[in-house]
């Protein structure tokens, strides 16, 4: 379609890593936007609008990923989704409290 | 008697009889259907999955309301996995192309995803394999047409004995007598070990495969501090546990009775001890715990989730909803408190810098016509109780002047269109900002209060985003210039004659309980679970003892060492709870 792809890298930042509450979280906030997401981890691909191929990527804390999107509205989805992985350390606020 | 050894997850102790839940998980076989068949088995698979998304909605619905919305958030995550287009895709792939029976396409999809996180090597991502076999259960028992939820019930006072038990389980357990939870496998983050936490359920996992050995009724002591379960125990075993249980039923019997006591230093100071909230429901959990009102109202989730903006009635209706359940305590209503991203999403631009760009009452500022949908909800509920409104993030004295504004317009719209409202209504602001701080003598001047929200004000000050794992060490909520800032705060408020509550994390953490109070605070808002225990500090320490401990650490200028004080004079408190 001739559209540019955004590539953003992040870096997992909570213990517990990507399990299944923030795969759900990243999935959903992908659903919203048109673009195409991918994810790649260590040359593994996967599609960032399916819960269990995010799942799949078993990325711990401090596993560095990079987001590709791929589409009209690739840069705003970009940034929501940088964005909802770095909030995946609210998970763990109590213990960041002290 | 034998003793096995497991990870404790839950504390607490109970002696009880062993109840041994078989995994009943039907078998699969090997099965095809007729080319004519693959229609009606695709209608099948359909049915099922959706009926299953609604069981976990229920389930959802169950658990959030019970226990809290973070614990139905696994079901929301098992929701997205049922509509999952790549199982889908697959799952239909297997009928139509294969022939597979609906049963059979299952079993070998769920398969592939249970073996590989079974050989993840991070343990928790592990425990994800669990998840699997829960959506896994629930197609089969629906697609067998069998009994979909296998509720544990028990008839006498039962410790649940199994090799695993998925969130389904953990939601339909017998409240009543089932006293504990031991499972062959898991780990400290599984879903079990959060719920049964939840639920002050003495729990152990990761026994080992030792389970099958024990028999239903056998007599069993659960040990939810060591990790411990002993079967057949001999009396004296039981005798010295008996005490522990009675113990354990003194403890709580001594916290619920805090509830109605007032939280009052020994030598006579009263602590102002509210919660803080975010949904309409956690109300009732305020009134549990024994709050004396709500210091903070969290109103962002009307906004979040949601496909419109919220409307006046909206807003009047939460907000009269958690007035009527505070049974007229005070509760503040902090207007709406996100980045501009959260709200308008693909038509905002994006910011390169959102902690510092267009959020909170900034945002609402700009965006006035939300704003006063919400500021004229808040008016005409302040007629039902003792109502309060604040506003978040302000930074300087002109935006409040313009929210003062537009709330006196809204109150002269009012008045023309008959509507009663209060027209005493308190405004206070958060006080987040390090500017809103050294300007606060003006401040006081046009506020009736304002409330410390201290995790922002550490992030501001210290220039710190906590979330950003390179620099997350440096945020420090003891950081002397962050301490300097409070207590400059409340010598401001103070001197002008204003309240002031202090409503961050900090106010939840015994740690800076002591200190808080030292440093002149009398009122704290915290999550309402924390009250019991911050309750008990107040009414254990004297102030005088708080103000010498805050003499000290105005004294110091290491954060770190700060801290290991104030655990140190913690610990001296409670000398027996080591």
């Amino acid at each position: 379609m001739g559209d540019e792809s955004i590539i953003r890298k992040v870096v997992v930042p909570n213990r517990q890593g990507l399990h299944a509450r923030p795969a759900n979280l990243f999935v959903k906030v992908a659903l919203q936007y048109q673009s195409q997401v991918e994810i790649t981890r260590d040359g593994l691909k996967v599609s960032g609008k399916s819960i269990l191929d995010v799942m799949t990527l078993a990325a711990e804390q401090g596993t560095e990923l990079t987001i590709i999107v791929t589409g009209p509205d690739a840069e705003t989805a970009a940034n929501a989704l940088v964005d909802v992985v770095n909030r995946f350390v609210e998970e763990d606020d109590e213990e960041n409290g002290a | 008697m034998r003793v096995f050894q497991g990870i404790a997850v839950s504390a607490g102790v109970a002696i009880a009889k062993a109840m041994v839940v078989d995994d009943q998980q039907p078998r699969v076989t090997r099965r095809f259907i007729s080319r004519a068949n693959v229609d009606a088995e695709l209608k099948r698979l359909a049915n099922a999955m959706d009926l299953v998304a609604e069981q976990i909605q229920t389930s959802q619905d169950e658990v959030a309301t019970e226990l809290g919305d973070q614990y139905g958030a696994i079901f929301s995550a098992h929701l997205q996995m049922v509509r999952d287009e790549k199982l889908n895709e697959s799952l239909i792939d297997s009928i139509r192309y294969r022939h597979y029976t609906a049963e059979y396409a299952v079993s070998q999809s769920f398969a592939r995803y249970i073996q590989f996180f079974e050989r993840v090597p991070n343990p928790f991502l592990r425990e994800r394999a669990g998840d699997f076999r829960d959506i896994e259960q629930r197609l089969l028992n629906v697609l067998f047409g069998a009994d979909a939820k296998r509720k544990l019930a028990a008839k006498q006072p039962s410790i649940v004995i199994a090799h695993d038990l998925t969130p389904s389980e953990m939601a339909n357990l017998d409240r009543v007598n089932i006293r504990g939870i031991v499972t062959e496998v898991g780990g400290p983050g599984s879903h079990s070990a959060i719920v049964a936490e939840a639920l002050e359920l003495p729990a152990v996992v990761g026994v080992g495969a030792h389970l099958r050995e024990i028999q239903t009724d056998t007599t069993l002591i659960i040990d939810g501090h060591q990790g411990r379960v002993i079967v057949q125990p001999d009396e004296e075993t039981i005798a010295r546990y008996e005490k522990e249980v009675e113990q354990q039923r003194q403890t709580k019997i001594r916290l619920r009775g805090l509830r109605d006591l007032p939280a009052v230093t020994t030598d006579g100071e009263n602590i102002n001890l509210m919660a803080n909230i975010e949904f309409p429901h956690e109300a009732d959990a305020c009134i549990e715990q024994g709050a004396s009102g709500v210091g903070l109202y969290r109103t962002e989730f009307l906004y979040l989730g949601q496909d419109s903006e919220p409307t006046e009635e909206d807003h009047y209706q939460v907000y009269s909803k958690v007035i009527r359940d505070m049974q007229g305590s005070p509760i503040v209503i902090r207007t709406l408190d996100l980045g501009a991203d959260k709200i308008f999403g693909d038509e905002h631009p994006p910011e390169q810098n959102p902690f510092l760009g267009l959020r909170s009452i900034r945002l609402s500022l700009r965006n006035t016509d939300q704003f006063r949908r919400q500021l004229r909800a808040i008016l005409r509920a302040s007629v039902l109780g003792d109502v309060s409104v604040m506003f978040p993030l302000v930074s300087t004295l002109h935006e409040l002047r313009q929210a003062k504004m537009l709330l006196s317009d809204l109150m002269e719209d009012l008045e023309e269109q008959s509507i009663a409202f209060n027209r005493d209504l308190k405004v206070g602001i958060m006080v987040e900002v390090p500017s809103s701080v050294v300007m606060l003598d003006r401040f006081a001047q046009e506020i009736d209060f304002i409330s410390i929200g201290t995790n922002d004000l550490v992030q501001y000050t210290l220039a710190v985003d906590r979330n950003n794992p390179d620099v997350a060490t440096l945020y420090n909520s003891c950081d002397p210039s962050v301490l300097r800032l409070i207590q400059m705060a409340v010598d401001s408020a103070q001197k002008g004659n204003i309240d002031v509550t202090l409503c961050g994390q900090m106010g939840g953490n015994p740690v800076y309980t002591m200190l808080l109070i030292g440093m002149g605070l009398r009122s704290l808002s915290v999550t309402p679970s924390a009250i019991p225990e911050i309750k008990q500090i107040c009414r254990t320490v004297s102030a005088q003892k708080c103000r010498e401990l805050a003499t000290r650490v105005r004294d110091m200028d290491n954060a770190w060492e700060i801290k290991r004080l104030l655990r140190e004079n913690l610990r001296q408190l409670f000398p027996d709870e080591g």
